[in-house]
């Protein structure tokens, strides 16, 4: 099945090209890197993650949304998702990879990253979330290629399969409850130290996850033969939109109890993502993550509020836009201002902010681009099994 | 494949598996590895302040703030004596800082401690902060690998060497005690010693509570420095007779951010 990447029309070959192009900018940003630390980046002492962990705290979501087409073909029996679940799988995979990646290219010494294997420590959650992650790639490999291979050949698939598949449900719900264990369990974080993180991860990520498959479905329907269907879409849109009220609903909750209950270092970080924070000896404003934050709320808000009409949800071109913005919005939302704005303050409530080098921003566009090369090569495949079984 | 075949393999399976675990095991037991803590089994509740009884040594340090408003050339010799003798690095720009032990405000140190209508004079009283090491330390829990860890004498360990660089016990320390070499710190050692290493870029480094002078007799550096005034006093917390548990029997002290439950080994003086 993988043989059938290797052949494609030229906007196919251009796809790969440009993925290829920033894949090497991302490999050569990563050799400087592993050449001069992790000082390559802006992280420092008083921000010491930025962009690579909030990239792979943003994608365990995207990973973890496709469960949303799993769940209902295979417990449901949905029948209207068979067609797509492939596609929930492969970009689970992708996803999954990614925050692997990302890991890696966070570590000050990678060359030792497999000493969490040669000193398990079970009371770290890094060493739960490298579980299962792992152990979730592989159930969404495996479990599509076999699906797919059955497929291929008109045969039914094992039943082995199928226990894989549905171990994989509540796997993708505890890939995000753990990655968000990461932050809600440390003391004197105030911003991330709150029971909803899990439940509002969760939500995001529905959204978020559903919302790049369906903009990749579109892009599939006009770029290629494969059409996921009217109903497929329409479907996976009404659970983007249940999913970003749940998440606004959350965010909403948080304000409620930090502006509500007064307690300054509850404030603290969502004063500064979405007000800014005066520092206590300088008086200086910080607010470099103002702009973004707001930017994002109002796109999401008002995406999820279009997304309620019907008359907006019959054109494939706005339902690719809204669930753009969704997209976008959640990836502001989670992909920057969660991990950044959990280190303003910091524990001594001083104020530094955070940019990204050059470079950083490279590597993070080289992983990116890796994800979007492995998501290609699977969707390639599956699409070639699908259409030649319909032809 | 049959019976009696079957049966022996299962049997001789079992035994290896039992002859690998059983002396670790029976090790660990008389070794009291099971009840291995500090000796505090009960988690206090929010202020933190009961503590179990005292079993084993824990040592910890009482810092008498106004010793060091009185003098102020005893911080940065207490700073020095620390970050020459670990061969700290300095960068001289903020975002590779490393420090083990540096001063700051009140207001910075206590950021839950009112500062409505205090006396001038708490605004600029030094406070030198450094690694609390807690007896229920959050950066412990967070380490992937056993890089940090905590002695049975209570110091809150590094093992540079295995430190894969992750930086979950920065975000984890709610005291701001860890510092990360972000580039090769080696070069900006301004005087080698060769008695204690030196770190390599990429992983996390702290105050160790000069684990390596107190198996020689010595004590802690910035303690040492800054004996004749009696600013940092060291010793066993557990030790009824030692010096700083008749300070601490004495004296009103405070620990920072004791809501938190990690239980500090460092008491202030302010």
């Amino acid at each position: 099945m993988i043989e059938k990447a290797l052949t494609g029309d030229s906007r196919y070959w251009t796809w790969m090209t440009i993925l290829l192009v920033l894949m090497g900018v991302g490999g050569a940003c990563y050799v400087q890197q592993f050449n001069y630390g992790l000082g390559y980046t802006g992280m420092s002492r008083d921000v010491s993650w930025g962009l690579y962990i909030s990239q792979f705290t943003f994608l365990v979501g995207v990973a973890a949304g496709g469960v949303m087409l799993v769940l209902p073909y295979y417990l449901h029996n949905y029948k209207v998702f068979g067609r797509i679940t492939i596609l929930g799988e492969f970009m689970a995979v992708a996803a999954v990879s990614m925050c692997l990646m990302f890991i890696l290219a966070d570590l000050g010494q990678p060359m030792r990253a497999l000493n969490v294997l040669l000193h398990p420590t079970p009371n770290s959650i890094l060493f739960w979330d490298m579980i299962v992650l792992n152990v979730y790639l592989f159930l969404n490999l495996v479990g599509g290629w076999v699906m797919l291979n059955a497929e291929k050949k008109q045969v039914p698939p094992p039943k082995w399969v199928k226990a894989l598949i549905y171990i994989s449900i509540p796997w993708a719900i505890s890939i995000h409850t753990v990655t968000a264990f990461l932050y809600c369990g440390l003391p004197g974080r105030h911003y991330w130290l709150t029971a909803i993180l899990a439940p509002r991860f969760l939500a995001s990520a529905f959204a978020a996850g559903p919302s790049l498959l369906v903009i990749c479905a579109l892009v599939l329907r006009r770029y290629t033969a494969f059409d996921a269907g009217k109903e497929a879409i329409n479907k996976l849109v009404t659970i983007i939109t249940y999913a970003a009220i749940l998440n606004f609903f959350f965010v909403g909750l948080e304000l409620f109890v930090a502006y509500y209950s007064q307690i300054p270092g509850h404030m603290h970080t969502i004063d500064y993502l979405f007000f800014g924070l005066q520092g206590h000896d300088d008086g200086i404003m910080y607010n470099n993550l103002v702009l973004p934050m707001r930017f994002s709320a109002f796109i999401g808000i008002a995406a999820t509020i279009a997304l309620l009409f019907p008359k907006v949800r019959e054109s494939y071109t706005r339902i690719g836009w809204l669930c753009g913005a969704i997209f976008l919005s959640l990836w502001i939302d989670k992909g920057l201002g969660l991990v950044l704005g959990g280190f303003v303050p910091n524990p001594l409530e001083y104020i530094t902010e955070y940019y990204p080098s050059a470079g950083e921003i490279g590597i993070t566009l080289g992983v990116w681009a890796t994800g979007f090369f492995i998501l290609t090569i699977l969707y390639k495949s599956a699409i070639a099994v699908k259409l030649a079984k319909e032809n | 494949m049959d019976n009696s075949r079957r049966k022996f393999l299962k049997i001789a399976g079992l035994t290896a598996i039992a002859g690998i675990a059983a002396p670790t095991a029976f090790n660990s037991l008389l070794k009291g590895e099971v009840h291995a803590s500090s000796g505090e089994a009960s988690t206090a509740g929010h202020g933190g302040g009961h503590e179990a009884a005292p079993v084993g040594k824990r040592y910890g340090f009482v810092i008498d703030a106004q010793k060091f408003a009185a003098d102020p050339g005893l911080a940065p010799k207490c700073i020095n004596a620390c970050h020459s003798v670990h061969n700290v690095p300095d960068f001289g720009n903020k975002k590779d800082e490393i420090k083990w032990i540096w001063t700051e405000t009140y207001a910075h140190a206590f950021p839950d401690e009112s500062q409505y209508k205090r006396n001038e004079a708490l605004h600029t009283l030094p406070i030198m902060t450094l690694c609390n090491h807690c007896d229920n330390p959050p950066c412990v829990r967070a380490c992937p690998t056993k890089a940090t860890f905590r002695n049975p004498d209570g110091i809150i360990m590094m093992d540079f060497h295995r430190c894969i660089g992750c930086r979950f016990c920065m975000a984890a320390c709610p005291y701001g005690a860890r510092s990360f070499n972000w580039r090769d710190p080696r070069p900006f050692v301004k005087q080698e010693n060769p008695e204690y290493p030196t770190r390599m870029r990429g992983v996390v480094e702290k105050c160790t509570m000069c684990y390596e002078r107190l198996a020689e007799g010595l004590m802690p550096a910035c303690a040492e420095a800054s004996k004749e005034s009696g600013g940092i006093i060291f010793g066993d917390l557990n030790d009824p007779a030692s010096e700083v548990s008749m300070v601490l029997k004495e004296k009103f002290t405070i620990q920072r951010k004791p809501a938190l439950g990690t239980k500090p080994s460092i008491f202030y003086i302010i």
